[in-house]
């Protein structure tokens, strides 16, 4: 059961409070946009084996949503932040390259 | 036979007899007895029948591994199936019972399924019972139920207690033998708040059995000492009876303490469930000893060496009169020597290997028994027990040398370390050739949320087997933990032993090794699934090669073994079958939990009230006073009618639907939705949410809206209040208020952080209440207050203002066709002001109606319900509300998903109202049968090679299916509404429903507004 820490209200939150919710960084396609892509953002999710970005709810907490970098097979977390940007910190990027050196996820390295 | 030894059994008191009863035979034991090492005690050998073949079965093992001695424990409310007898404590009155046999154990039936296991192969059941198709229902389930399962689930409602407990330590140490004492003194001493748990009733594991010293004293008297130590340090906690269940991510573990099991009480829980967040976990779960494959080693009376040890040491009970020892190791010597105290003859200890040269042997060679290396039991002799073996070389085919008579016999094929919890949450594991056994790979522990590694394996557990060995390894594992705590560990010397002089072990896994198929369809790997060496061989023959299929074909190591005697030996006959090493073959997959635990122990408190909270509106206690009949809505109870004296539950939903249309009604509508929406850029936000406009509705209206998922389908409907310039009030369906409101804050705070917008859930702020009927403004004007009439609050308007004494705000709006005002108050004034319109609407022939007449109002008005007409692939167009949908704007979520290909096909199925000829009510969820070939020949489904009028899987195609459907007491005849392929333009087509009996039912395609279609009743 993971340990998340929820960069809103600061605790350090069980997965029993917490809910996923899928893939991080989605870029919204509506009224417009081709169906190719339409259907990216709609169904295509990365599935990865290592590095992953991710978004989590703090719903039995503060019940705000965060961000979450973290490694699908060793559950590493290497940290979490504001779900109010489009792109993840420098500094998580430059922590993961550090531990996963030559990691690369959709438009991220 | 088995019997008690007097003055042995380090573990029983001989002056505290226990009786209890197996099988209804009374028995007698000492205080501190299991089950198995009582029933042994007794001379009850025969503990049951195994899963396949019924055949004989006797206990093998003394702990939690025991595959065989599954008992059926306790009786009516106490009844549990399943049970270990090695791991049951005797109490006076305890009740036993065997299991899997058919009249009795003695005499069973089933026991044929033996006499024909050379037509029961590996995968049987996948083989045979596929045809005929019609002999599965009446002929092979039927019989596949009667003869297989473990015991019987009981049948009365559990009388027992049982809770969840919450720790966290920075070292949980799981297993409390010499590796757990020594690694949880190291962690102790450093100050770390420390956790041990043990399966057992009793400290110190095996070393005590195994005559180990240590510091120069007994193991028993070190265990004592050191116990004593860890009590005294109040950071440490020590916890007997508690297995540690599983290990999962981040530290979080499980442990099952069974708290009374061995001392039945009503007022302490049963089992706890402790949920346990570690920083550091050691498994010190220790080994244990494997089979080895011999022909007939599943008789009764054939045991491992080391329970034979530990019956005669901790408990006094000899394992038989004259027992054969047979391994491929030094350690199993212990047992003859053991034996050889208690006075039981061991005529041979026969030894796979070449030599045999360590201390151990020498000492029983000194002792005068004759030690034969080299051999191998050819064959055991006997049908329902022991009666003798046959020996032979371990190299070659078999030939027996001699026969030596014996009624029991000792083996012992090497030892496999627990691996199970540091597998549990990714522990990887390294083969270790020279002991022929998997062991934890400390370079690939499981790790945590910072990548550090949590979990190290300590003592045999790590596969440090010997005593001296196991104390340093412990050692090592607790001050690793300890110092990845940031402590300091201590420079203290690992507790002493002696490093025995022993030889390696020599991987056995068949004997003897050239044994033919006659022998080798007699050597059982699984003892409870009845899986032998030959069922494996097939199942690689036939292709399956992972280790994760031969398990599932062959059902070895399912059920309660998990891997556990059965798995080292299954997989050495699988590579050997495969020409693969051990390594590359692999094991199954470890999942928790190590050993069954109750499924009380899971749900703890969570049952009867307690299993979830109940939500209940500020008028509940008036419903219940009123007779209400409940019906669970998400967590709220709501009235589904008020049944009065005499009447039916259908007479009262027909009373109440009448007289809402006739008189006035009172539904309480607390539960609905209230989501308020404000700030700077709240329109521009409802205008996102909703398919239709929400920004240019005046302040003092209401509108009817639809949300949408980015798919286009609709999941949510309700009306909406305009408060203020920046404040709409979103009114969502009962079930939707929280994942609505969850819904936009998911859009606010994801993708449109900058918008300037609140929202917050208001639904149990108010009390709402909804006057429904023709004569529901009269009663509003009887209360007083606030202008109601047409003029002042016309449909679709509200207003607040004060009703009777009460502050209100009152909504012109109707989801029953009829002039309908909703009314919300606070929620502490609900009660008093149902109470006050219930007393003036008395002299309107007012009544209060349920969730039932509320559904059937709406039907008859051709109105959706989320839930019954959409099923979340429904979009607004299927349903005819494209009036609802905004061509203004230019962007709302579900905009983009419903211009996709599939959401404008002219075939979509849409709603339309629904007749029968004979007026007769549709049965729910019933499908049309298509008949129009003709259209159905244009229809995108119409792909070659499928006929006309049939589905891809040639099945009659359908065309429609009905979604609400009632007796209609108003109209006096069924009504339905459906979604049908052309819908609305079949007006007038008739067409069939299919019955679940094959009948067909002619149906009419109507208009779905069956009742004031022109509205002039709502805008009253």
């Amino acid at each position: 059961m993971l340990i998340l820490h929820c960069p809103n209200c600061g605790i350090d939150a069980d997965e029993t409070e917490l809910a996923a919710g899928g893939e991080a960084h989605l870029k919204r396609f509506g009224p417009g946009s081709g169906d190719e892509e339409f259907e990216d953002y709609l169904f295509k999710r990365e599935n990865p084996k290592g590095v992953h970005f991710e978004r989590w709810r703090h719903a039995a907490g503060c019940g705000k949503w965060f961000h979450a970098a973290r490694c699908t097979t060793t559950l590493e977390v290497f940290g979490t932040y504001s779900a109010q940007t489009t792109e993840p910190p420098k500094e998580i990027c430059d922590k993961i390259s550090g531990k996963r050196p030559g990691w690369a996820w959709r438009l991220f390295k | 036979m088995t019997h008690r030894l007097h003055d042995h059994g380090r573990l029983v008191h001989a002056d505290r007899p226990v009786e209890f009863t197996f099988n209804g035979k009374r028995m007698e034991g000492y205080e501190g007895d299991t089950l198995a090492s009582a029933l042994l005690a007794n001379g009850q050998l025969l503990v049951g029948r195994s899963f396949k073949y019924h055949r004989p079965r006797g206990i093998v093992a003394s702990g939690a591994e025991e595959p065989n001695a599954l008992v059926n424990l306790g009786s009516g409310r106490r009844a549990e199936p399943n049970q270990r007898a090695t791991t049951t404590e005797i109490f006076e009155g305890l009740e036993a019972r065997s299991q899997n046999h058919w009249p009795s154990l003695e005499f069973d039936i089933g026991a044929i399924n033996g006499r024909l296991s050379k037509f029961l192969p590996a995968g049987f059941y996948y083989k045979m019972f596929m045809w005929p198709r019609a002999f599965w229902k009446h002929v092979y389930e039927p019989v596949i139920r009667q003869s297989a399962g473990l015991g019987p689930a009981p049948a009365a409602r559990d009388s027992d207690r049982y809770e969840h407990f919450n720790i966290t330590v920075d070292v949980l140490v799981i297993g409390g033998g010499i590796a757990g004492i020594t690694a949880a003194t190291e962690a102790g001493g450093s100050g770390a708040r420390v956790l041990m748990v043990e399966q057992t009733a009793h400290w110190g594991g095996r070393a005590p059995a195994d005559r180990a010293e240590i510091d120069e004293t007994p193991a028993a008297d070190w265990i004592e000492d050191r116990i004593g130590a860890l009590e005294d340090m109040d950071n440490v906690h020590l916890r007997l009876r508690t297995m540690g269940a599983g290990i999962y991510d981040h530290g979080y573990a499980l442990a099952y303490e069974r708290v009374t099991d061995h001392d039945p009480s009503d007022t302490a829980p049963r089992h706890r469930l402790w949920k346990i967040r570690a920083r550091q976990i050691i498994t010190a779960t220790g080994a244990i000893e494997r089979p080895l494959g011999f022909a007939g080693n599943d008789l009764p009376g054939v045991m491992l060496a080391s329970a034979a040890r530990d019956y005669v040491e901790n408990y006094g009970v000899s394992p038989g009169d004259r027992m054969v020892i047979v391994t491929n190791n030094d350690d199993a010597y212990r047992t003859a020597i053991a034996l050889y105290e208690a006075g039981v003859d061991v005529p041979v200890v026969l030894d796979a290997r070449r030599e045999a040269l360590g201390e151990l042997p020498a000492h029983v060679r000194g002792l005068g028994i004759r030690v034969e290396t080299g051999h191998a039991v050819a064959k055991v002799k006997g049908s329902a027990k022991v009666e003798g073996v046959a020996i032979c070389l371990q190299v070659g085919e078999g030939t027996v040398q001699e026969e030596i008579a014996c009624d029991a016999v000792a083996m012992s094929g090497g030892w496999s370390p627990v691996v199970h919890l540091w597998s549990h949450a990714g522990g990887k594991l390294t083969w270790q050739a020279d002991a022929a056994h998997f062991r934890p790979d400390p370079d690939a522990a499981p790790t945590g949320a910072g990548g550090e590694d949590f979990v190290a394996a300590a003592g045999s557990a790590s596969g440090a087997l010997d005593t001296a060995g196991a104390l340093k390894d412990a050692l090592a594992a607790a001050r690793r933990a300890v110092s990845a705590l940031g402590l300091k560990p201590s420079k203290d010397k690992p507790p002493a032993a002696r490093a025995e002089d022993t030889d390696p072990m020599s991987p056995v896994w068949i004997m003897p090794e050239g044994a033919g198929h006659e022998l080798r369809s007699k050597m059982w790997l699984d003892y409870q699934n009845d899986v032998k060496v030959t069922d494996v061989q097939l199942a690689a023959r036939e292709g399956f090669e992972s280790v994760e299929h031969t398990k599932r074909y062959t059902t070895l190591g399912m059920a309660t073994d998990q891997g556990k005697l059965s798995n080292i030996n299954g997989l050495a006959v699988l590579s050997d079958a495969l020409h693969a090493d051990i390594p590359s073959v692999g094991t199954t997959t470890f999942r928790p939990p190590y050993t069954p635990i109750s499924m009380g122990a899971i749900a703890g408190e969570a049952r009867g009230a307690l299993f979830q909270p109940v939500r209940k509106t500020p008028m509940h206690d008036r419903h219940e006073a009123a007779g209400a009949t409940w019906e669970p809505v998400g967590h709220w109870r709501r009235p589904y009618c008020y049944q009065r004296p005499g009447e039916s539950i259908e007479d009262a939903v027909h009373r109440e639907t009448v007289n809402a249309r006739t008189n006035v009604g009172l539904l309480d509508a607390s539960t609905l939705g209230k989501i308020l929406v404000k700030g700077p850029d709240a329109g521009r936000f409802v205008d996102m949410m909703y398919t239709n406009m929400m920004s240019n509705l005046a302040v003092g209206k209401c509108r009817y809206g639809l949300m949408c998922s980015e798919n286009g389908f609709l999941i949510d409907d309700g009306v909406v209040a305009r408060l203020g310039d920046d404040t709409w009030l979103c009114h969502t369906t009962t079930g939707g208020a929280d994942r609505i409101h969850g819904h936009m804050e998911e859009w606010l705070q994801t993708e449109w952080w900058d918008w300037k917008v609140y929202t917050a859930n208001v639904t149990e702020q108010y009390a709402q209440i909804a006057v429904v009927g023709p004569k529901a403004r009269d009663v509003l004007e009887a209360l007083g207050g606030m202008d109601v009439s047409a003029e002042a609050l016309p449909f679709m308007t509200w207003a607040d203002g004060t009703l009777g004494v009460v502050q209100a705000r009152v909504f012109r709006i109707s989801f029953s066709g009829e002039l309908s005002y909703e009314i919300a108050v606070p929620a502490g004034q609900g009660g008093a002001f149902w109470d006050a319109l219930s007393s003036v609407g008395e002299a309107h022939g007012m009544m209060p109606y349920g969730t039932e007449a509320l559904h059937i109002l709406r039907a008859e008005k051709g109105f959706i319900m989320i839930g019954d007409e959409t099923d979340g692939t429904v979009i607004p167009q299927d349903l005819g509300l494209n009036w609802a949908i905004s061509k203004k704007k230019d962007d709302f979520l579900g905009k983009r998903g419903q211009e996709r290909s599939h959401m404008t096909d002219p075939d979509r199925w849409k709603l339309v109202g629904l007749e029968t000829l004979d007026g007769s009510v549709l049965p729910d969820g019933a499908y049309a049968v298509d008949r129009d070939l003709s259209r159905h020949a244009n229809s995108a489904e119409l792909k070659p090679g499928i006929e006309a009028g049939k589905n891809a899987n040639g099945q009659i195609a359908m065309c429609g299916r009905v979604t609400s459907t009632y007796y209609s007491p108003n109209l006096k005849r069924g009504i339905a509404m459906g979604l049908v392929r052309g819908g609305p333009d079949r007006i007038g087509e008739v067409i069939e429903f299919a019955r679940t009996d094959g009948t067909l039912i002619k149906t009419k395609i109507v208009d779905p507004v069956f009742y004031d279609k022109d509205g002039e009743k709502q805008n009253a």
